[in-house]
């Protein structure tokens, strides 16, 4: 054993800062119910995701036409489809293709919108000013419409359906980053490594876009309930996942032709959506209410 | 920022005025080209080949050329846009391959029925969604704050499609209380004279009230549903404006001056309220709009979204992107609405 250098004690202390913020901001969210059911039931539809195989009852894909369209039962949990599938099984590989939609449109929308908005604030001037009148053309058109248009020319299909979704999501980020990025360009530290003769580049990457994070993060959590009610209307429109593809949306889409009579085979893939969608909403709420600066100075 | 920058004397106030007007104008302007260039690239550029979406894989080498040459893919990208943009401020939206008309006479014919079911749906909003915000921020986390939270919650998360597919099944299958999907019965279409294109005046104005009655019966659930779709936001947005006038200090002195309750509250509180939700009223208007397309299509109403919808299913690019163009406009203009009567309600930003 040696004894601990002066760097390693700082970095012990910034450890032992981070646990304690990290309990602190846990304290808090457990005081906060509703939080708790939207985490709830995240969590939930990662385990689906995660372990479909085990929790499906039946083959998602396998037609078992002389079960078609039968009604719960013990053996068909929520109902069979037109092709005699089982719902209960599909909604659990679904939740693969909801996770996959939600996660493809975040990893692109975010930093793209992440870097516009950042470049925008940095450089401010013209650069400023084109990339924001093009962020505000985006934010002026209907989401779904845009989407929906997008698609239509690229073909049906879940990438082109996220793409599309990207298309109209990262306008928000830009704008996010954007003010964080002017707040702190002129602040001593980046003056500081400017003068130290950090490029653009990495004064960009490095020290201002990890500014905006937490902006970001709560950002992300509610633009996931809203990612997943447009990608659910694209499947049912028919521009989204295409059969057999279990995608929530679409499933609604053909269990709308048996609305009257096998009303489960519509009603059970949306209960899915609305399960899903309220917990990311929830759990936004939550999120904002203890990561937005803002609020926190008012309580 | 402004031309007055430039002018070494100050400048007087009905010059900064024109000055402000014309600033403004020109950002709407900009981002309606914006908008047209947006539906041009998504027309022309993103489809790989837009000569073969029109001639199909099997045609001729002839063909192909002089469809290439028809639609201009020759010239340069830019002259492309540029007589698109001419083409659309003479109104010449293109032609829709499903309907053989032009897609402006189609939109134009289309639109009246779905600004009657969202402006329906945005008094239904308005209607309930301001008194649930009011009473949210009145009781502040007690028990009618959660309720209505909630209520507007499941409102964000829930599937419109879905519930709009749920309330047929329930309140037109099984209960019957409204009738199903369309905009009036089967044998009373076509029967009232087309005027301004909304069900309920045209009928009122040819005076046929069973027709008027059908229509209202018709029209309940989905205008319900767009109502709660945009209560959700309105109420939300009235809670956290209501909940920042109430905690002023006027509020105090009206109640110390002895004001009844419901003076505090409604009299002095929303009133100063009312300015900000002009422009979330706006807003949701929009976001109407295009909830409209999906609900449309449940409920066969033969608005702007259903044309879009059976349009994709034709491949009829031309009435889809002349679709979106109309509702994006319609955006703008709602955005720049929200903009003027901000202005003139708020003597602060005169």
């Amino acid at each position: 054993m040696t004894l601990p250098t002066q760097s390693e004690d700082i970095r012990s202390d910034l450890r032992a800062a981070r646990l304690a913020e990290f309990k602190s901001f846990a304290r808090r969210f457990m005081r906060n119910p509703l939080g708790i059911v939207g985490l709830v039931i995240v969590i939930a539809l990662l385990v689906c995701a995660a372990a479909a195989p085990l929790l499906a009852t039946h083959d998602p894909y396998l037609p078992i036409l002389s079960d078609r369209l039968s009604a719960p039962s013990a053996e068909y949990w929520f109902g069979a489809d037109e092709l005699g599938r089982d719902i209960y099984s599909r909604i659990i590989y679904g939740s693969r293709l909801t996770l996959l939609i939600v996660g493809l449109v975040i990893v692109t929308s975010a930093p793209v919108g992440l870097v516009i908005g950042a470049v925008a604030g940095n450089y401010g001037g013209w650069i400023d000013r084109i990339f924001m009148r093009i962020t505000d053309v985006f934010l002026a058109i209907p989401k779904l419409l845009l989407a929906l248009a997008f698609v239509a020319a690229l073909g049906p299909g879940i990438v082109n359906a996220a793409l599309a979704i990207t298309l109209t999501a990262w306008p928000p980020y830009a704008r996010l980053a954007r003010a964080e990025a002017l707040v702190v360009r002129n602040s001593d530290y980046v003056n500081a490594i400017r003068l130290a003769g950090a490029s653009q580049f990495r004064i960009v990457v490095f020290h201002i876009m990890p500014m905006c994070m937490s902006s970001v993060i709560v950002r992300m959590t509610f633009d996931m309930a809203g990612i997943i009610l447009t990608a659910a209307g694209l499947g049912f429109i028919g521009l989204g996942a295409q059969p057999p593809l279990p995608e929530w949306g679409a499933m609604i889409s053909t269990g709308r032709k048996f609305i009257f009579d096998q009303w489960w085979v519509a009603t059970v893939p949306g209960i899915a959506i609305f399960v899903v969608s309220l917990g990311f909403n929830l759990l936004g709420d939550a999120m904002r209410d203890l990561l937005d600066p803002h609020l926190r100075q008012r309580n | 920022m402004s031309i007055g920058k430039f002018l070494t004397r100050p400048v007087p106030p009905a010059l900064r005025f024109v000055f402000g007007i014309g600033s403004w104008l020109l950002t709407v302007a900009i981002t309606l080209v914006g908008l047209a260039a947006l539906t041009f690239l998504i027309g022309r550029v993103v489809p790989i080949d837009p000569v073969l979406r029109i001639v199909g894989e099997k045609a001729p080498q002839s063909v192909y050329d002089r469809v290439f040459l028809e639609l201009g893919l020759n010239k340069p990208l830019y002259q492309q846009f540029w007589e698109y943009l001419a083409a659309l401020l003479r109104g010449d939206f293109g032609t829709s391959f499903s309907t053989t008309r032009p897609v402006l006479t189609d939109l134009l014919d289309f639109f009246p029925a779905t600004l009657e079911l969202s402006s329906l749906g945005l008094v239904l909003g308005i209607v309930f969604g301001v008194p649930m915000g009011v009473a949210s921020a009145y009781w502040h986390e007690k028990w009618p704050d959660h309720l209505i939270r909630v209520i507007g919650l499941i409102g964000y998360s829930v599937p419109i499609f879905w519930l709009g597919l749920v309330g047929l099944f329930v309140f037109y299958f099984k209960l019957g209380w409204v009738s199903g999907p369309g905009q009036v019965d089967v044998f009373f279409q076509g029967v009232v004279p087309h005027v301004t294109g909304s069900i309920l005046i045209d009928s009122s104005l040819a005076g046929e009230w069973e027709i008027f009655w059908n229509a209202v019966s018709h029209m309940t659930l989905p205008a319900l549903l767009l109502g709660y779709y945009s209560l959700a936001y309105i109420s939300r947005m009235t809670r956290s404006v209501m909940l920042d006038q109430l905690s002023r200090e006027y509020v105090l002195t009206a109640r110390l001056k002895g004001a009844s309750e419901l003076q505090v509250v409604v009299g002095h509180a929303l009133r100063n309220a009312a300015i900000p939700l002009v422009t979330v009223v706006a807003l949701s208007y929009g976001g109407l709009l295009e909830g409209s397309v999906l609900i449309e299509t449940i409920f066969s109403w033969p608005g702007i979204g259903n044309y879009i919808y059976s349009s994709l299913f034709a491949a009829d690019m031309n009435a889809v992107l002349g679709g979106t163009l109309l509702v994006g406009c319609a955006f703008v203009f709602l955005n720049m609405l929200s903009d003027v009567l901000y202005r003139t309600l708020d003597p602060r930003s005169r």
